[in-house]
C-alpha cells in the first residue's frame, strides 16, 4: 500500500534537465514536459507521514532540531531595530532558562532591518536571512529587484528569500522568470539565494512542480513555500512535492538543494511531521539546518514549551516564553 | 461469551426486528411470550442512546485517547459510555480556557451575571431530563433528586447575582501615609481546575463551577464517574446559554489519572479539590500545585454539607487582589 503511494508521487519517466536551459523553447518544453502530479496520491502520501508517532527521547530530539533550523521571521511593516533586537537575542538563546537549549539557524527580516541584525548577531553563528526582490508581491522592475537584493547584500545578509514573479510565471512567461532568478543569484554574491515560490498563489500542484524546477535549473540553493502572507501557505503535500522535485533534480544533476517551508507551521507535531517528510523523501543528508528550514516565528515559543514539557515532565504555559 | 448471554441476544434479536418494522405490522407482533409482547410496543421506536462526550473549547469531542467507561445507575444497571478523559484531554482543555480568559475576565461584571442566569433559565427548562438523569445516577426518589434539581438551579441564580457585587465586599479604599489614593479591588486568578464530588451529581458539580466563572476565572472540570452524566447534560445547558467557548471545559473521567497532570500544569492558577476524597492524593496534588504558586482550595474534612448555604467561599476562593496607587492632584 505504502509502496504504491510513493510510486504514485513519483515521475514517470526521470525528467532529463540537461539542455533545458539552454533557449526558451527548451526550457518550456522541459517545465511543461514534466509529468503530472497526482493529486490524490500526494495528500495520501503526506497524510500518511504525518501518523508517524514520535516520543521520548527521538522528540526531544526532533525539537532541538527544530529548533536549529528555524528561520526566525519578523516581517511587519511596523517592525523597528528594538523588535528585531529582541528577537536577535531570542534567536541566539531561545530558552534563557537553559544554555542547552540550541539557537536558532537564522533570523530573517526586510532588507532595511539587516544591518540591526547583523550588528547583533556578531559571532553567534545565527545568520541573518533578508526577503528581497519587492517581497511579498515580486511586482517590480528587475532593476529595482536588483537593487533591493544589492542592498540587503551589502547590508550584510547571508542568505537572500526572493519571491518570484507570479503573474510571470502563471502567464507562462517562464524564461523571464528563470532569467530573473539568474540575475539575482549573480547579485547575491556569495550569499544563498532561496527562491519563493508562494505557492498559495500557484493553484495547482503541477505548478508547483514546474516552479520548483524552474528555480532550481536557475541556480536556487534553496526552494521555499511561502511568503506567509498569502493563505494558505506550506502545507505538507506541497512540502512533500517539493522534497520530491529536490530529490529528483539531486538525482539527476548532483547538486544538493534545500527547502523551506514558511508560514502556518505553528506546533511542534506539524514542525515533527515535517522532519519526518524530509527523512522519508530525502533521507538524513537533508536533516540539517544547512539543508532545511522552517521559516516561522509563532512555532519557537511552541517548541520551547514542548521541550520544558519533556525536562520536567510539567505542562508548560505561555506565562514561561517569551511574547513576540 | 457465556450461554446465558448467548440466550439474551436471541430473545433480543426478535425484539429488535420487530422494532424496524412498520406500526401496522408492529400492531398484531409475533413474538409469542406476554412479557416481549408488552415490550415490543412500549419500544415501537428504537431507543435513541444519548452519546456523553467531553466539552472543550465549546465543542462536544470524544476523548483524545478514543477510551469510554461505563457508568452505571445506582442498582449496578447499565446506563450509558462516557468518554474516558486522558490527560492530553486536560491540556488542550487548559489552551482551550486559557484562550478564553481574556474575553470572559474582561466581560462586565453584569454581562457574567446575566449569562449565569441565563444558565439557570436554561436549566429550568430541562429541569424534567435533570431530575430523571440524577434519580437514575444517584438511585433517590423522585422528589429528592427534583430538590437537587431546584437547588443546582438556584445555585446558578444566587452566583448571578453576585458576579457584580463581590467587587464590593472585597475591594478597600487603603489609608496610607502619602498623597495617593490606594485602591485595592479583587481580580480573577485566571485558570482553575475544578475536582468536582461525585455526589450530589449535579449541584456538587454547580457548587464547584458557578462560583468559579462568576468572578471571571475560566475553568477545566472534572466530573468523576457518574456524576458524568448530569455533569455532560448541565455542558450542553451551558453551550446554549450565551457562555463564550472554553469557559467551562468539562472532563468526564478519573480523578486519579487527570489531577496529577492538571496539578503540575503551569498555566493552571487554581485547584479546587473539592472531588479528591483520597486526603493523601490531595496532599500530592496541593504540593504538585506548590511549584506555580497556585490557590488550593482543599477538600473539607467532614463530608460537605452541599445543599447549606453556599454564602461567599468559593467566590473568594480564586481570586487575587490588585493595589493600585494613584497620586492625588495638588
Amino acid at each position: 500500500m505504502t509502496s504504491s503511494i510513493q510510486a504514485a508521487t513519483q515521475p514517470h519517466s526521470d525528467p532529463d534537465p540537461s539542455g533545458a536551459a539552454a533557449t526558451e523553447a527548451t526550457l518550456r518544453r522541459f517545465l511543461l514536459g514534466l509529468p503530472g502530479v497526482d493529486k490524490v496520491g500526494l495528500e495520501a502520501r503526506a497524510a500518511r507521514l504525518g501518523t508517524r508517532s514520535i516520543k521520548t527521547t527521538a522528540k526531544a530530539a526532533g525539537i532541538d532540531l527544530a529548533i536549529r533550523m528555524i528561520d526566525l521571521t519578523t516581517l511587519e511593516g511596523a517592525d523597528t531595530p528594538g523588535k528585531v533586537r529582541s528577537l536577535c537575542a531570542k534567536a541566539r538563546r531561545p530558552d534563557p532558562s537553559d544554555p542547552a537549549c540550541p539557537s536558532t539557524a537564522a533570523v530573517c527580516v526586510y532588507p532595511d532591518m539587516v544591518a540591526v541584525a547583523k550588528e547583533q548577531l556578531v559571532g553567534s553563528g545565527v545568520r541573518v536571512a533578508s526577503v528581497a526582490t519587492a517581497f511579498p508581491s515580486g511586482r517590480a522592475s528587475l532593476e529595482v529587484k536588483l537593487a533591493d537584493t544589492a542592498y540587503a547584500v551589502a547590508a550584510g545578509a547571508d542568505e537572500i528569500d526572493m519571491v518570484i514573479d507570479r503573474g510571470a510565471f502563471l502567464s507562462g512567461r517562464l524564461s523571464e522568470v528563470f532569467e530573473e532568478i539568474r540575475a539575482v543569484k549573480a547579485a547575491c554574491g556569495s550569499a544563498h539565494l532561496k527562491v519563493i515560490l508562494e505557492t498559495g498563489e500557484l493553484a495547482a500542484y503541477d505548478n508547483v512542480r514546474r516552479a520548483s524546477w524552474l528555480a532550481m535549473l536557475a541556480g536556487a540553493d534553496f526552494i521555499k513555500t511561502s511568503t506567509g502572507k498569502v493563505s494558505p501557505a506550506a502545507t505538507l503535500p506541497v512540502t512533500l512535492l517539493m522534497l520530491e522535485a529536490v530529490r529528483d533534480y539531486t538525482a539527476q544533476t548532483g547538486r544538493k538543494v534545500g527547502m523551506k517551508p514558511a508560514g502556518g507551521i505553528r506546533t511542534s507535531k506539524d514542525a515533527l511531521k515535517y522532519l519526518v517528510t524530509v527523512n522519508e523523501t530525502l533521507g538524513e543528508g537533508w536533516l540539517d539546518p544547512d539543508w532545511f528550514r522552517f521559516g516561522a516565528s509563532s512555532l519557537l515559543n511552541d517548541l520551547l514549551l514542548q521541550r520544558q514539557k519533556l525536562a520536567s515532565g510539567r505542562y508548560s504555559g505561555p506565562n514561561y516564553v517569551t511574547v513576540d | 461469551m457465556s450461554d446465558k448471554d448467548k440466550s439474551a441476544k436471541k430473545t433480543a434479536a426478535p425484539a429488535k426486528a420487530a422494532a424496524k418494522r412498520t406500526a401496522a405490522e408492529v400492531a398484531a407482533p409475533e413474538v409469542t411470550a406476554p412479557a416481549e409482547t408488552a415490550t415490543a410496543q412500549a419500544t415501537a421506536r428504537l431507543t435513541v442512546r444519548k452519546t456523553y462526550k467531553l466539552y472543550i473549547g465549546g465543542a462536544f469531542p470524544r476523548s483524545e485517547s478514543g477510551r469510554s467507561y461505563e457508568v452505571a445507575s445506582a442498582d449496578g444497571a447499565f446506563l450509558a459510555n462516557a468518554a474516558l478523559a486522558s490527560r492530553k484531554d486536560a491540556r488542550d482543555a487548559v489552551v482551550k480556557a486559557r484562550s478564553a480568559f481574556s474575553g470572559w475576565s474582561g466581560a462586565t461584571a453584569y454581562l457574567r451575571g446575566q449569562i449565569l442566569y441565563r444558565v439557570a433559565e436554561m436549566l429550568e427548562g430541562r429541569r424534567e431530563q435533570f431530575v430523571a438523569e440524577v434519580r437514575s445516577v444517584e438511585g433517590v426518589t423522585e422528589a429528592a433528586a427534583a430538590a437537587q434539581v431546584d437547588a443546582a438551579i438556584d445555585r446558578w441564580v444566587w452566583y448571578a447575582g453576585w458576579t457584580d457585587k463581590i467587587g464590593q465586599i472585597r475591594s478597600a479604599a487603603n489609608p496610607v501615609s502619602g498623597p495617593f489614593w490606594n485602591v485595592s479591588s479583587p481580580e480573577p486568578s485566571g485558570v482553575v481546575a475544578l475536582f468536582a464530588p461525585e455526589r450530589p451529581s449535579l449541584l456538587g458539580v454547580v457548587s464547584v463551577l458557578a462560583p468559579a466563572i462568576a468572578v471571571g476565572n475560566t475553568a477545566v472540570l472534572v466530573a468523576p464517574d457518574s456524576a458524568a452524566l448530569p455533569a455532560i447534560s448541565l455542558a450542553e445547558v451551558l453551550a446554549t446559554s450565551d457562555l463564550p467557548g472554553g469557559v467551562v471545559n468539562i472532563l468526564t473521567g478519573r480523578a486519579a489519572e487527570l489531577g496529577k497532570p492538571l496539578a503540575d500544569h503551569l498555566d493552571v492558577d487554581g485547584l479546587d479539590l473539592a472531588g479528591i476524597a483520597d486526603a493523601d492524593f490531595a496532599v500530592e496534588l496541593e504540593r504538585a500545585a506548590a511549584e506555580n504558586l497556585k490557590r488550593v482550595l482543599r477538600p473539607a474534612a467532614a463530608p460537605a454539607d452541599w445543599t447549606g448555604h453556599p454564602g461567599t467561599t468559593r467566590l473568594t476562593a480564586f481570586l487575587e487582589t490588585k493595589t493600585v496607587w494613584h497620586p492625588i492632584g495638588a
